[in-house]
């Protein structure tokens, strides 16, 4: 096994190219020559209109779906030559997954859903069941443990999927469109939830194309057309930190 | 601000720093305070031209302050003021004149411009969002003022994207 050092990036991606093949349509050129690098403790933010192919490098990313070249490093081991079945142990130890439609398995309770995957994991009935409730307490989702999904709002529903994406303390986030099918409250509900775990150190990877959303992160890579554009780290070297916002706040009158 | 001080002066007469309050309370942190020096010229103003009238009144212990109510050509004002529509807000015109004559200047390229200006608005919307998370809660008027200067920000970056496609 190639291990990096433990200090390294959490995350590293060399010359990614995805094509998706439609039967019978044109090649999508989704993903054309990604180079990333995350360091631990970093909250990053991929933004870009539909269709940019973000999803597509989320995806890769996270092993649900293999690119057709390049490298990808994860937590210092090279990943991208793994099977489906070590790619799922390394995402239950690993990495948390958060969709923009929840995925919750909607037959089983919401306690269910969070401490399978931690039993999954090989972790104790006893110390899955107090990690959930702590996580499910932490999320404001206490007294709902027996609801099943569909009894519960988007934006629960979506907190949810927060639990079970981070109940194995994964090193790395990755948070599909997380507010793409939320209302308004949910979406501030969602990102000031992200933002408390990344305050914690949790290390995230944000795809959306919601600017108020990417915003939040430290670092906003832009993603055009299957490449990066630009990668920007915000809140710092501003010499008029606040001049922007007093600009779109002025008033007429 | 003339507008807006006359039409605190509806619900009652009041005095120049009452109203730097007023204002202070119905807008929240997030709107840009006036300086009570600005507030004293305005109706200095408004009183000259007759839409509001001022009395001062004696305290014992401070000088006297000078408190002013609407007269019925201000109401009227402020009522047309209500009247009218409103005009949009301005487009980036600078930032779009800098695209417009990138081409021409044969130094500055279109796509840095826009991927400058796209860090600029997020680090904007950054601070917009900061403010947001320490406004009061219940000031849902502070929350409405900045939330819109969200929208009207997500879609300069919407149309610097449309630009992006474009030019790239």
């Amino acid at each position: 096994m190639n291990r990096d050092e433990p200090s390294g990036p959490i995350l590293r991606a060399a010359g990614l190219v995805k094509t998706h093949r439609p039967e019978g349509g044109a090649p999508v050129h989704a993903v054309r020559g990604v180079d990333l690098r995350i360091e631990r403790g970093e909250f990053v933010a991929v933004t870009g209109p539909s269709g940019a192919g973000k999803s597509t490098l989320l995806h890769l990313l996270g092993g649900l779906d293999r690119p057709d070249s390049g490298s990808l490093w994860i937590d210092g081991r090279q990943v991208d030559s793994f099977s489906e079945a070590r790619w799922a142990v390394l995402r239950r130890n690993h990495i948390g997954i958060v969709f923009q439609f929840f995925n919750l398995v909607s037959n089983l309770s919401v306690a269910d859903n969070v401490e399978l995957p931690a039993l999954l994991a090989g972790r104790s009935p006893r110390q899955a069941r107090t990690d959930r409730a702590e996580l499910l307490e932490e999320l404001g989702l206490a007294g709902k443990e027996n609801c099943t999904p569909g009894e519960l709002s988007g934006g629960e529903q979506q907190r949810v999927a927060l639990a079970r994406a981070l109940v194995n303390s994964p090193s790395l986030l990755l948070a599909d469109e997380p507010a793409g099918s939320l209302d308004s409250k949910g979406t501030r509900e969602v990102l000031r939830l992200l933002a408390r775990f990344h305050q914690r150190g949790q290390t995230i990877l944000l795809v959306t194309h919601d600017a108020r959303m990417a915003s939040a992160a430290d670092r906003v890579i832009s993603f055009f057309d299957g490449q990066v554009v630009d990668d920007a780290h915000l809140g710092g070297g501003r010499s008029r930190p606040e001049a922007g916002v007093a600009d779109v706040l002025k008033l007429k009158g | 601000m003339r507008l807006p001080l006359l039409a605190l002066l509806v619900s009652g007469p009041a005095h120049g720093y009452e109203l730097k309050q007023a204002l202070e309370n119905l807008l929240g942190s997030a709107y840009p305070q006036p300086n009570v020096g600005q507030i004293y010229v305005t109706l200095g103003r408004l009183e000259k031209t007759g839409l509001i009238a001022g009395e001062d009144v004696e305290q014992s212990d401070r000088p006297n302050k000078r408190i002013y109510r609407i007269t019925e050509a201000g109401r009227e004002t402020v009522d047309a003021w209500f009247e009218e529509s409103t005009g949009e807000p301005r487009v980036r015109d600078e930032f779009f004149m800098k695209l417009a004559l990138a081409p021409h200047t044969g130094t500055a390229n279109q796509i840095t411009l826009i991927n400058k200006q796209r860090r600029h608005y997020l680090n904007t919307m950054r601070d917009l969002s900061k403010l947001a998370a320490g406004e009061d809660r219940d000031n849902r008027v502070a929350h409405l003022l900045i939330e819109g200067a969200m929208l009207h920000l997500q879609a300069d970056l919407d149309w610097l994207e449309r630009c992006q496609e474009e030019l790239e």
